[in-house]
């Protein structure tokens, strides 16, 4: 039977947005669910080494850690917060007028036989975060080539380094944390190679970046890291992208080549660096499945809320970077929110306040290093696009040309591309975007069906049985 | 009655491409509109069955054996009209065991399988020796099993967009996002349809659009039986090749025939040509409502596993759903509206309607070329009468 | 805290905390499955995403390596997919 009362506020992720809800939903006077599949709360931001393998200098890798310790504490200590450690939501049922039933494998990532519980929430707050969008280049499948957020969650979370000798490229401020973190673990960084160029940065962040009235901590933050790059004299270029990478087993070396104001390489730029890893990101993608599912309706790639963090799905909320990626503080403040208006309370306004602050640097951080469309131009028909079935963009190219279809659907079901066990994740933007440049002007139809994903993890058919049998 | 009519084919899943092919392949000036995309429907949402062991004597039966012997030379039809490195259409006649784990569904099943050979279709009572030899990992607690040599498996939407691209080769032309949004009847004939895009006119307006065609039928001022009946499908991971035929629970057969809104399940177990294992099928009539429940989920589970107790362990990465074109008695509808000259039909296969795509077509085009006489599929057969 | 897990037939040193990625890669190991066209596969967006880094653990496949936390005897093996 599902589990709930008429005032359980469950929320799906623990990272800051999520801790955020859970909190400010507790000082309503809520009972709350927290979910996280994760084996301790924290995110992707604040992903620490476990219990087990603590380590004295596990602070020196964070930024306000001492923030976290003290959110974290005040969630395992609190017995009206049930939290649910390695909780996996692999679907929830959606219902019309009320949020959706949640439900959940709790036990090991991947594992069988886990436990299964449904629960029926009172409100819903879901905070699942972004993942990375790497842009397909040639040898982007070599090993050795790796997310910027793979070189992260490795050195905070396994004190792996990815490298000895370690380029980071693609776009955004992101990087520059990942070179302190590669840093932590004592690889050498080649330097970072960041798309967008210096008109596009200067114009994207204003006359004065980093200096927005109160954004200021996270300006501090950035000056931090440029400095410590300064400091082990990392080169860093702009206007510039990794465009290939060689290898035989593994990364040897990339391709750097400089970019034209729309992302296109500029012929006769192109420079060999020999690297034994690169870390590339080019931004994020909202983990929306879940939102999806539930029903909720999105403004492009983000969930669609109002002032007090509510989707279109009556008493469901929705926090941190699936409303728009926007970094911590404002998973942080928009958490709070949602987490507050989720447990019948009013929106705090200190949060309110920090929200349009920092909604104004995410906007700031979209303008300045947002991808632009001629990243398409060094993805040559061989190049592999969609990792899992190993599609390529030729095919992709080709299949749109002899089929004359405009229909995304039907592109993907012939190329398989997107279809793997990852399910479009890594590849499905760059697939859309690849067939809608194939397809013309006319335009693909049914674009953005690749976030639709009923299953938001994979399970495994015995454990789904056992579901079959509660649900009987 | 027609030489060579302009051919307007409402609908680009796999009936209307069929039909466009034939169609053109006859010198007609075709048309194919899509509100939607092409093999965007129901057509994409299937496992892409060719199957006679679901379906006991009588006209579907005769309809699927006339398909059968189309599919098989289609590959070869088709390699002189599409280019070289045109996608497969991974047509496999892998068979199908339809297995009973009962003792009361063993005797159904193998009375079943005994009409059908009457009935010319190969259906081969297996010993649990041979459904082993078949199937080495099929469940050991079967009562009775029988394999289909017959029955196969198409990747259905490579298949449409094949026919598609067959029928432009041969003059046909596919719009894709316009949609049929009234008719244009004079003095008592439909001669055109309004669209998005304007209007169409034509001699023969075919409406091949699943299990809308009830919608669009009305928007050309007529009522039509077709109703969505919801179907959902689990997808297994690539895994190592261990499922061989397409295998179904003898309940399948009960299913199909079944008339009930309530949600039905029973097992159809398969692996496709990409690595990964389909699971279906559940049949439950709740109109174009979309959602996945885990109920359902749950059951297509429990099924799955009576069958294949090894798949306890597979990776299920996606659930899909999508909705059979369904009528009341159970057989499509073919041929022309009797209350509108000019409009024809070609829908309300349920759950067939890839294997007797090509078929309907070939059918199709003998009605309006040669005679309609005797057709068993016509709107106004005795099975739908108060229906219409 | 030591304990030991089996790779591939190997008997290997791990920590307690530690993923099947990180013991993998600990050990200088980049890649350890091939992809449906025979590619080289192992740890791509690290944070359970691209299931590029999939492994066999106690006979399950498809275990994220950089999800599942190594237990004291796991045996650990290389999964290949059907080759197209």
């Amino acid at each position: 039977m599902p589990e709930g009362s008429a005032t359980t506020v469950v929320v799906i992720g623990g990272g800051p947005a999520g801790m955020a809800a859970t909190l400010a939903a507790r000082r309503r006077g809520a009972r709350v669910v927290l979910i996280e599949a994760g084996d301790d709360v924290g995110g992707q931001y604040w992903r620490h080494l476990p219990e087990t393998r603590a380590t004295a200098d596990e602070h020196t890798f964070h930024h306000g850690w001492e923030r976290f310790r003290t959110m974290r504490s005040a969630i395992v200590t609190d017995p009206e917060v049930e939290l649910i450690l390695n909780g996996h939501v692999w679907s929830v049922d959606r219902r019309d007028g009320r949020p959706p039933l949640v439900h959940v494998m709790i036990g090991a990532a991947d594992g069988r036989r886990r436990q299964a519980r449904t629960f029926d929430p009172s409100s819903l707050v879901i905070a699942t975060g972004a993942h990375e969008r790497t842009l397909p280049f040639p040898g982007w499948d070599l090993p050795g080539v790796f997310t910027a957020g793979a070189a992260q969650a490795l050195a905070k979370g396994e004190r792996v380094a990815v490298g000895t000798n370690v380029l980071v490229a693609g776009a955004g401020p992101f990087l520059l944390p990942v070179v302190s973190s590669l840093l932590k673990v004592g690889a050498t960084v080649a330097g970072v190679v960041e798309a967008a160029g210096w008109p596009q940065i200067t114009r994207g962040w204003g006359a004065r970046p980093w200096r927005l009235a109160k954004a200021s901590a996270k300006g501090v933050e950035l000056k931090g890291y440029i400095a410590e790059m300064a400091k082990n004299r990392i080169p860093y270029t702009v206007g510039s992208a990794v465009i290939a990478a060689h290898g035989i087993d593994r990364v040897e070396e990339v391709v750097v080549a400089r970019l034209t104001p729309d992302w296109s390489p500029i012929p006769g730029t192109e420079k060999t660096i020999t690297v034994d890893a690169v870390c590339v990101s080019h931004g994020f993608v909202p983990r929306t499945e879940l939102a999806i599912t539930a029903g909720c309706a999105l403004d492009k790639d983000t969930v669609k809320t109002d002032q007090n963090q509510r989707t279109t799905v009556p008493g469901v909320f929705t926090a941190g970077e699936l409303t728009g990626i926007g970094g911590v503080d404002l998973a942080l403040a928009e958490g709070e929110i949602a987490g507050a208006v989720a447990a019948g309370g009013a929106p705090p306004p200190a949060a309110v306040r920090r929200r349009k602050t920092f909604r104004e640097f995410a906007g700031r951080l979209d303008a300045a290093h947002g991808i632009r469309p001629g990243w398409q131009t060094w993805v040559d028909d061989t190049t592999l696009v969609c990792r899992c079935e190993d599609v390529t963009a030729g095919e992709l190219r080709d299949t749109a040309r002899m089929t004359g279809s405009r229909g995304l659907r039907s592109l993907k079901l012939t190329t398989r591309a997107g279809l793997g066990i990852c399910q479009g994740r890594t590849c499905g933007r760059a697939v859309e975007e690849i067939l809608a440049a194939a397809v013309g002007p006319d335009g693909l139809l049914d674009a953005g069906r690749t976030a639709h994903r009923p299953l938001a993890v994979p399970l495994r058919l015995g454990e789904l049985a056992t579901t079959g049998e509660d649900a009987g | 009655m027609f030489t060579t009519p302009q051919v307007l084919i409402v609908g680009a899943g796999i009936v209307g491409a069929a039909i466009a092919r034939v169609m053109a392949r006859a010198d007609c000036d075709v048309v194919v509109v899509d509100r939607g995309a092409t093999a965007g429907g129901t057509s994409a949402s299937g496992e892409g069955n060719i199957l006679v062991s679901d379906k006991g004597p009588g006209a579907e039966l005769r309809l699927t054996q006339r398909s059968l012997r189309s599919w098989e030379t289609i590959r070869a039809e088709l390699h002189h009209e599409l280019p070289g490195d045109f996608p497969g259409l991974e047509l496999d006649y892998k068979g199908g065991l339809v297995v009973a784990t009962t003792d009361a569904g063993a005797k159904a099943l193998l009375e079943f399988a005994e009409t059908q050979r009457d009935a010319g279709v190969i259906a081969e009572v297996v010993d649990d020796a041979r459904a082993h030899e078949l199937e080495p990992d099929l469940t050991r607690d079967l009562t009775a099993a029988v394999f289909y040599p017959e029955d196969a498996q198409v990747q259905p939407v490579i298949a449409t967009e094949a026919l598609l691209a067959a029928a432009r080769h041969h003059g046909a032309r596919i719009r894709q996002q316009v949609e049929v949004t009234g008719g244009i009847v004079e003095k008592g004939r439909l001669v055109g349809v309004e669209t998005t895009a304007g209007p169409l006119r034509a001699d023969l307006v075919i409406v091949a659009a699943g299990p809308w065609s009830g919608a669009v039928a009305e928007r050309l001022g007529v009522s039509l039986p077709v109703r969505p009946r919801r179907g959902t499908v689990l997808v297994t991971s690539r895994m190592p090749h261990r499922i061989h035929r397409k295998v179904y629970d003898a309940d399948y057969v009960g299913a199909v025939g079944s008339g009930s809104a309530d949600l039905q399940v029973s097992s159809v177990v398969e692996s496709t040509a990409a690595g990964t294992v389909l699971i279906g099928s559940s049949r439950e009539r709740r109109g174009f409502d979309e959602r996945i429940e885990a109920r359902v989920l749950g059951a297509l589970a429990s099924k799955a596993l009576l069958l294949f107790p090894f798949l306890a362990d597979a990776q299920v990465m996606r659930a899909y759903g999508g909705f059979r074109p369904f009528v009341p008695d159970h057989l499509p509808i073919i041929g022309p509206d009797p209350r509108l000259p000019g409009l024809w039909h070609a829908t309300g296969h349920e759950g067939a309607g890839i294997g007797l795509s090509l078929a309907t077509a070939h059918l199709l085009a003998e009605l309006i070329f040669e005679s309609t006489e005797g057709n068993e599929f016509r709107l106004d057969r005795p099975g739908l009468e108060g229906e219409l | 805290m030591s304990i030991h897990v089996n790779v591939a037939g190997e008997q290997v040193e791990a920590q307690v905390g530690q993923t099947v990625a990180g013991v993998l890669m600990s050990g200088g190991r980049v890649s350890w499955r091939t992809s449906r066209s025979g590619q080289p596969r192992g740890v791509f967006c690290g944070i359970g995403v691209c299931f590029d880094c999939l492994v066999v653990v106690n006979d399950l496949r498809d275990v994220r390596a950089c999800q599942r936390r190594v237990v004291d005897g796991d045996r650990i093996e290389f999964q290949e997919d059907d080759h197209a």
